[in-house]
């Protein structure tokens, strides 16, 4: 029997007690954007549950960011997606078990990291067919799973899009300093493995020739990478992840190869459109992952079309320089 | 100049398995020298770098590099591992790469250079003057993946070179360049050996875009080996003996020595217009 301190503890319960006040609010027509934007965003951060949203949102941006920098460079997209999957049952887990979400996202998505990092896991391209079957295998399982609990957990079916699509509702004090001590390892590995990291990333047999352990740096990245897809996951959900762990990473990619500005790059990019999105879901009815996903894709399509402009210049540029006579025939 | 020798490998033998790579190999190569170490595939080149370098332990015989064991000297060697292809969309630049070359093994932030802006200075003066060495001034600071192969490997020779090694080992750095690319990095390899008094150790399949330059050559086939000057071993009598195949060696009207051997001898003749490739 389900008592009512457990149902207290449960961070479904929770987000769903929460979520049915605020998304009344959100709805009566009390909250609507105005002209001026100061005042708009005093009105915002007005409500208790809007601030949390905005811290969680803003630790999530800045381990997405930097994680999703290496993982873009490392081409390991494939394996986020598999450990953001993985996260879902864990989540669903929880809550049915009657813990915070917070510990299943963290849990399963670590232990998952740990479980492929120990097996070796090879980077793709190298990635044999059998391994790519086995994982989409997992992935399928991993989602079913978490239908289940969610089943057993009976009734509140609306967590299921929360889990999935990302919610910004009832973000708990313990769960943003949840984010924040998990964000704050990240930063802190990231620091101290960052250069032999790279190293490994773009060339590894000369980092191991110069004695970069870099099966030990590979295994320490998918772990790291684990946590930040679990920190990701509660703010858009786990099939949303790549909204910030993909999409600002390589807009930042796109616009500068050097590793330090890149960095950078992503992760304000990052926070911009955690910013923009929670903004965006307030004064509105529709879910944040939606907004969150859209600025992070206009972000990328931007830089992308930058991108192409400004090759398309150095290409007519040296066009050009190689044919010193152009106006003989258009004149 | 020291008169201990660079290299120096006396009835050395490497078993990889069970299997017995090459046996009895015993070979000088002295300081600032070019030498080459050449063979037909599978006859044990990468081996015999691997043994140098230390990564590999003898199963008879003794090696000592730069006047002491493999193991203590790999800091004071560059080494360029067999070619690697950077993919096309990797975005970072060739300067970083070299200068990944330079501290990318070090663990934490790079705090000096954070706080120091001298130290940042003088950082930045190594690389450029590498990246110069070999001529990559042009294109350093566009993604690597962006760039043709040649100049793929002229930043990756820099990148061995940004720790001012005693020794530089690069194995089969011509492969897969296209023939005036082999020319010119075979050119500038000799090059910076000279004038950095480097001793450079070189495994090549094709012997003919390096064989003026060369000091030493090491030839290693059918599990035996024979090292000397170039005029000694690059003779149709030793290279027949070698491969138990007739072989030509022509001089050509220009100076240089053209190895000519048959068809399906390969690494002797020049099989490099075949687009010849290796796993």
């Amino acid at each position: 029997m389900i008592t009512g301190l457990h149902l207290l503890a449960a961070g479904g319960v929770h987000d769903l007690l929460a979520a049915g006040g605020v998304r009344d609010l959100l709805t009566s027509g009390s909250v609507h954007a105005g002209w001026n934007p100061w005042s708009d965003m005093r009105q915002m951060l007005a409500y208790h549950f809007m601030v949390n949203a905005l811290r969680a949102g803003s630790i999530t941006a800045v381990a997405a960011g930097l994680i999703g920098w290496f993982m873009i460079l490392r081409g390991q997209s494939f394996a986020g997606h598999t450990l953001a999957v993985v996260g879902f049952p864990g989540a669903a887990a929880a809550i049915w078990a009657g813990l915070a979400a917070t510990w299943g996202y963290f849990g399963a998505c670590t232990a998952a990291a740990i479980l492929i990092g120990s097996t070796g896991y090879r980077r793709p391209g190298g990635e044999a067919a059998g391994e790519s079957a086995l994982i989409g295998t997992v992935q399928a399982f991993a989602l079913a799973c978490g239908l289940l609990f969610v089943a057993l957990y009976k009734g509140f079916l609306n967590s299921l899009t929360g889990l999935l699509f990302g919610s910004f509702l009832g973000v708990t004090d313990s769960q943003v300093l949840a984010l924040l001590a998990m964000a704050g390892i990240i930063v802190v590995v990231l620091g101290v493995i960052g250069r032999p990291l790279l190293f490994a990333s773009v060339d590894p047999d000369v980092a191991r020739a110069r004695g970069v352990p870099a099966q030990f740096v590979s295994a320490a990245f998918l772990v790291l990478l684990g946590v930040a897809t679990a920190e990701v996951s509660q703010i858009t959900g786990s099939l949303l992840v790549f909204a910030l762990l993909v999409m600002p990473a390589a807009t930042a990619h796109r616009i500068t190869p050097r590793p330090v500005l890149g960095l950078a790059l992503s992760v304000a990019v990052a926070l911009l459109v955690v910013w923009i999105g929670l903004g965006l879901a307030f004064y509105s009815v529709y879910p944040v992952g939606f907004y969150i996903t859209t600025t992070g894709l206009v972000c990328y399509l931007g830089s992308a079309a930058a991108r192409r402009a400004a090759t398309r210049r150095r290409a007519a540029t040296r066009r050009r320089a190689s044919r010193p006579d152009p106006s003989g025939l258009s004149s | 100049m020291s008169t201990i020798p660079a290299v120096e490998v006396r009835e050395a033998s490497v078993v990889v398995g069970a299997e017995p790579i090459w046996s009895d190999l015993s070979f000088d190569i002295g300081p600032g020298e070019f030498a080459a170490v050449l063979g037909p595939n599978g006859a044990g080149k990468s081996t015999l770098l691997k043994a140098i370098l230390g990564l590999l332990p003898l199963a008879a015989g003794t090696l000592r590099v730069l006047g002491s064991s493999p193991a203590e000297a790999r800091p004071r060697i560059g080494y360029l591992p067999q070619r690697r292809h950077f993919q096309a969309d990797l975005r970072v630049r060739g300067i970083d790469i070299v200068g990944l070359g330079l501290d990318g093994d070090r663990w934490g932030l790079p705090l000096p250079r954070l706080i120091r802006p001298s130290a940042q200075r003088q950082r930045t003066a190594v690389i450029d003057e590498m990246i110069d060495l070999v001529g990559a001034t042009a294109f350093a600071r566009r993604p690597i993946g962006e760039l043709s192969g040649g100049e793929q490997q002229r930043l990756l020779i820099a990148q061995a070179l940004v720790r001012r090694p005693q020794m530089l080992m690069l194995d089969e750095p011509l492969d897969s360049l296209d023939l005036p690319n082999q020319a010119a990095v075979a050119a500038l390899i000799a090059d910076v050996s000279h004038q950095t008094a480097i001793t450079v150790v070189m495994v090549a399949h094709d012997v003919n875009p390096i064989l003026t330059y060369l000091d030493r050559v090491i030839y290693l086939a059918g599990g035996a080996g024979l090292a000397g000057p170039p005029s000694e071993v690059i003779t149709a009598e030793t290279l027949t003996r070698l491969y138990g195949t007739p072989i030509e060696v022509l001089h050509s009207a220009r100076g240089p020595v053209v190895v000519v051997g048959q068809p399906d001898l390969t690494g002797v003749h020049g099989d490099q217009h075949g687009g010849h490739h290796h796993p």
